[in-house]
């Protein structure tokens, strides 16, 4: 059997940063691995340790060139193979409906036939959360959202799951393979890549695909939703600021407590 | 003219806080764009769901009779077929776990866009919808162009319809195609419990991922043993296995209340903030200015924790590690 894992190089900006126009201007950009697909990475090769059933994970991702940097993380950390989709198409800025990203990842799990797929609840940068039921929806595969335990039994082809609600709350529920799994953190242990994950990452496959490539054309991506304008908050907080050294701001931060009477 | 349909949410036989708020949303919209306000209740005890609901601005109820608790694959078909039915253009589905688990399904199954996390909405002939990126760095406005758009509002954004409506109430016979509905929700657990409910705290002083190491964490349990506070946390600490699941402030985790919440190395995601806003005072100290943590703080010191902690330690007598 096989698994697909799907991975995105996300943007985080600096602490100061300028917007330019509906982007955040790019040097003031670093790029790594989205935090819940490092999750979700572990959770397939964890998978694959445990059972010689899983002959394969394959990560897939759409990014540019630029984004192998981080994919090769994934293989270095035990995916076998990568899937990385680029196109013109995608120049024209982040394809903000999940339904259209879904479209390409479905195009790509086709070829792939996975039994599982996982994908992070959602990317740091745009944090729509919706990309993995989109997927699930578009393949005809089974799903759950905000997965923080795993467990499969390979001969029934049934995974037991729980989803985390809000409230410190879980719903436990079963789902039929073939079945997509919004993986969220703390689920596992990322592991940190090896010496030898890092070497044998440089040797493994990261296949370039294109649209076409994928019998797609640009109305795959196409979608009526766009973001307009981009600006940093005004904050409506009318924050006391504490000022001076670390001693001053401690004696501030004590006079506080004292007049709220919850420390002596 | 457009209608509005939103769904509201419950669970183990509660309704949740934000029916009342997808209604404030909807009412809000619908009065925009000119249409009537209708709403769906799925599941459950529908009829007592219903009443309570029965809110100002609410034109019609839908009540489908399917099943006790949330199933997506109910939720899903029973949504679509509601869409369908009401006529409705713009689709509200509020912006939780269970949310997450349908809306991107709904919209695929019936190939309208969906903008998700919207934190405001607007209506001038489109829709338009208010949305963070960047873990709340920077806000964007989204233009739906389309006559039809499904939007997921996040929790805690609106504020709640208490007040009576007059909303006329009618059961929907759904046709649910049982042989699409391949999960089963077979329990709830209770993953927070411990040796304390930070839910009762009058005092929280909560760390976050600014402590940079374990081995730091006992500076700040030394700082909340001296002053006699409980010891709190943002997500990633409970994540790296550091602090248990009961320490959790958020929307995972625990809604706390306490006088005072000292919020120290915590940047104040969306998430971790739904958990402590209700606090009667936050006092933030991070060494990051434009952490949104400060745009939520009744007093901010911006200053590197490992020196402001063994500072105040020390100002109530204590000795830092």
């Amino acid at each position: 059997m096989k698994v697909l894992v799907t991975v995105k190089e996300v943007a985080e900006p600096e602490d100061d940063f300028q917007i330019s126009g509906l982007e955040i201007d790019e040097k003031f950009l670093e790029y790594d691995l989205n935090e819940w697909d490092d999750y979700a990475v572990e959770e397939a090769v964890q998978l694959k340790e445990e059972n010689d059933e899983v002959e394969e994970v394959v990560a897939v991702t759409i990014g540019p060139e630029r984004s192998e940097e981080t994919i090769r993380m994934a293989l270095a950390k035990g995916a076998d193979r990568a899937v990385r989709v680029w196109d013109d198409a995608f120049e024209a800025g982040e394809v903000l409906d999940p339904n259209a990203k879904a479209r390409v990842l479905a195009a790509v799990a086709e070829e792939e036939d996975p039994d599982l797929i996982f994908t992070g609840v959602q990317a740091d940068d745009d944090s729509i959360g919706g990309t993995g039921v989109a997927l699930a929806d578009e393949l005809g595969f089974q799903w759950a959202a905000v997965v923080n335990a795993f467990e499969y039994d390979i001969d029934s082809g049934v995974a037991n799951v729980h989803r985390e609600l809000e409230g410190g709350v879980e719903e436990v529920t079963e789902v039929e393979a073939p079945a997509v799994f919004t993986i969220q953190t703390g689920i596992n242990e990322p592991r940190y890549a090896s010496l030898r994950g890092i070497r044998q990452a440089q040797s493994k496959e990261i296949a370039p695909k294109t649209l076409g490539d994928l019998g797609l054309d640009d109305s795959a991506i196409e979608t009526p939703v766009g973001i307009t304008d981009m600006y940093e908050p005004e904050t409506e907080a009318d924050t006391e600021y504490i000022e001076g050294s670390a001693d001053e701001m401690a004696e501030g931060i004590a006079e506080i407590l004292r007049k709220k009477g919850v420390a002596e | 003219m457009s209608d509005v349909l939103a769904i509201t949410e419950h669970r183990q036989g509660e309704l949740r806080d934000v029916s009342h708020e997808v209604v404030t949303a909807g009412s809000e919209l619908a009065e925009a764009a000119g249409g009537d306000l209708h709403l769906g209740v799925i599941g459950g005890d529908v009829d007592a769901f219903a009443d309570a609901v029965n809110l100002e601005g609410v034109d019609t109820i839908h009540t489908v009779d399917e099943g006790e608790e949330f199933n997506h694959d109910i939720y899903t078909q029973a949504v679509e077929q509601l869409f369908d039915a009401t006529g409705a253009s713009l689709l509200l589905i509020p912006h939780t776990v269970n949310g997450m688990d349908y809306a991107p399904a709904v919209a695929g199954k019936l190939d309208v866009p969906v903008v998700t996390d919207a934190i405001e909405l607007g209506y001038n002939g489109g829709l338009e919808v208010t949305r963070e990126m960047y873990g709340s760095k920077v806000e964007t406005t989204v233009d739906v162009d389309s006559d039809e758009a499904i939007v997921t509002t996040r929790p805690a954004e609106w504020t709640p319809t208490e007040a009576d409506g007059d909303a006329s109430v009618e059961a929907f016979d759904a046709d649910i195609d049982e042989s699409a509905v391949g999960s089963t929700v077979t329990g709830f657990e209770e993953a927070a419990g411990g040796d304390v409910d930070l839910s009762e705290s009058e005092f929280i002083v909560s760390i976050g991922r600014g402590i940079e190491e374990e081995e730091n964490l006992e500076l700040v349990e030394a700082l909340a043993e001296t002053v006699g506070a409980d010891l709190g946390s943002s997500r990633p600490l409970v994540d790296n296995g550091w602090l248990p699941k009961n320490r959790q402030v958020g929307q995972s985790g625990k809604v706390v209340t306490p006088d005072v919440y000292i919020a120290i190395g915590i940047s104040g995601a969306v998430q971790h903030v739904a958990g402590m806003k209700g606090a009667d005072t936050i006092i933030a100290v991070n060494t990051d200015p434009s952490a949104p943590i400060f745009d939520i703080a009744d007093y901010g010191a911006v200053g590197d924790l490992f020196d402001v902690v063994p500072a105040l330690i020390e100002e109530f007598g204590g000795e830092a590690p």
